[in-house]
């Protein structure tokens, strides 16, 4: 995803000089290409994210278009406040990026996995909160935050989540629903949506039909997708390699009851509130914490056939 | 008001003397920025503005009041002039660099002055926005350090010291100016030659006096707090015409 994003940011980048893209020391070797190309809208910040945040809300309300760019949790959690009083409370054009989402970087420890960022920073006012579940979707994330005014966090995967295009086209806000079945509707987002492809494909040889969407946006969202999948569906299921707190689970919960539908069953799959006692890639931690395809599937059956 | 009157006087050198700017064309894009970091004395900017026209000195009255949009801490919101929203420290100099740098990519006359206070100098996001300043060439930006030495509990050398605090800044590329933060002549001396080197950030370090101007308010922590009414009220006044 992380080159993917970069791809399309060297797009933007050609056809609009206001495209800033700062990064907090990390990259190696991905921004080559970019800095190259476009030596005047590139600046290392240096190990200093609560700086580089502010700095980008000031070339922003210069009329800049400032992409943040670092891994897991430093360009959201270590300068959330930068975020919040700086550039979201100004309306400033800061887009903050964070390659590394959930267990991306695994083997590295808690204090690389991200997996409270999409809840804290849901929270935020006026900041729109984008993750992607595929590469394609990783472009059209990338452009609709750079049209779209204001403070947008865009959180991306190492998973490069599945292969395919989609029939509905990408609008930020709306699910896009993947696949049409009747049984259990799955919403997911991130690269964790590879596992639900699967799961879906395990479910069917079980006789068992979902429908899955893609939540690509987290905040702000449309309704309507929630409301019909719940009405349609014998069960709503969430799948987020996220804590199960105020994430998408929380969201679509949310949504369900403020308008007063409530899903014959529902279930959120996530991390449950803890830290990760122990290190090893994305999928080895998918499968320990019931994230994987197979404990998915295992799940949705028991929900289900309960 | 503590925080608020040791500033006064720079506030009123930089918008009466120093400053480009326009009250009619609040945005008018050469206009110099200026933001205050230490956002705990929005009063003094709220009265500025209103004293040079930005708004009508009226509407000071609705200042802390419920519904108004004149919070404690200077807010943007609404209130022409103001150019950044504060209250939490160490925020200011780093919006007020990314300014200076796009100001300068985009060959833009204009300078940026963030006004900080010398406790807000304990957070390290100071120090990251003075040395990315530096490190960028950032010779259209001017710190100035509300150096009354004086922070929320007490003294600055007895709860973080920050002396040599002009060798500090010397140690991070600055040039560094140091002033009389009360003396319009020695403020004027000192703003008056900016950059002070080509190429390098600047930074005044303005000496001053919390609560300047009212006897009974300088040099205490307690007025960092407090809040002047009745009998208080109407000394402070007194005072203050007088000086």
């Amino acid at each position: 995803m992380r080159d993917r994003f970069i791809q399309t940011l060297c797009t933007l980048a050609e056809n609009d000089p206001r495209i800033m893209l700062i990064t907090g020391d990390l990259g190696f070797a991905v921004f080559d290409d970019y800095r190259r190309r476009f030596p005047k809208q590139f600046i290392n910040a240096g190990v200093a994210e609560q700086n580089m945040t502010l700095v980008a809300t000031g070339m922003a309300l210069e009329g800049h278009i400032v992409f943040t760019y670092s891994i897991g949790n430093f360009p959201t959690l270590r300068c959330l406040e930068m975020i919040r009083n700086d550039a979201a409370y100004h309306g400033a054009n800061v887009k903050v990026v964070s390659i590394g989402g959930g267990f991306s970087y695994g083997p590295l420890g808690i204090s690389h996995h991200a997996t409270e960022d999409l809840a804290i920073m849901r929270a935020l006012p006026d900041v729109s909160c984008l993750a992607p579940t595929s590469l394609g979707e990783v472009t059209e994330a990338t452009r609709a935050i750079a049209q779209t005014p204001g403070t947008c966090f865009l959180r991306l995967d190492k998973d490069k989540g599945p292969d395919g295009p989609a029939d509905e086209p990408f609008v930020l806000g709306r699910p896009r629903r993947l696949r049409h079945g009747n049984d259990v509707a799955l919403f997911t987002t991130g690269g964790i949506l590879s596992e639900v492809v699967k799961a879906a494909d395990e479910l069917a040889s079980g006789g068992l039909s979902a429908s899955i969407y893609s939540v690509h946006t987290i905040k702000p969202i449309e309704p309507t997708r929630f409301l019909e999948a719940a009405r349609n569906h014998r069960a709503v299921v969430t799948v987020e390699e996220h804590t199960i707190h105020g994430g998408l689970g929380g969201m679509v919960l949310e949504t369900l009851a403020d308008a007063g539908v409530f899903p014959a069953k529902f279930l959120r799959i996530g991390l449950d509130g803890c830290f990760s006692s122990v290190v090893g890639t994305q999928a080895y931690l998918r499968k320990i914490y019931g994230l994987d395809a197979a404990s998915l599937t295992r799940r949705t059956q028991t929900l289900l056939s309960s | 008001m503590g925080a608020a009157f040791s500033i006064a006087d720079i506030m009123a050198m930089l918008y009466g003397k120093i400053m480009h700017h326009d009250p009619r064309q609040p945005c008018w894009p050469s206009r110099d920025r200026f933001i205050l970091s230490k956002g705990h004395a929005g009063a003094a900017v709220y009265a500025t503005l209103a004293e040079a026209g930005y708004f009508p000195i009226e509407n000071l009255k609705q200042h802390y009041q419920d519904g108004s949009m004149l919070s404690g801490h200077v807010s943007h919101k609404g209130i022409p002039g103001v150019e950044l929203s504060t209250g939490s420290l160490g925020h200011g100099l780093g919006v007020g660099v990314g300014m200076a740098k796009a100001l300068k990519l985009n060959s833009s006359p204009s300078r940026v002055f963030v006004l900080l206070s010398d406790g807000e100098c304990d957070e390290g996001s100071v120090w990251e926005a003075a040395l990315f300043a530096q490190h960028h060439g950032l010779d259209n930006l001017v710190a100035i350090v509300d150096y009354n030495k004086i922070q929320s509990l007490g003294p600055v050398s007895e709860t973080l010291a920050l002396e040599p605090f002009r060798q500090k800044w010397e140690s991070f590329n600055w040039s560094v100016v140091e002033a009389d933060g009360h003396d319009h002549a020695s403020l004027a001396s000192a703003l008056g030659i900016l950059p002070a080197n080509p190429g390098r950030p600047t930074l005044i370090l303005a000496h001053t006096v919390k609560g300047k101007g009212v006897s009974f308010m300088e040099n205490t922590v307690l007025w960092h707090y407090r809040t002047a009414r009745g009998e208080e009220f109407d000394r402070a006044l007194a005072e203050l015409d007088k000086s």
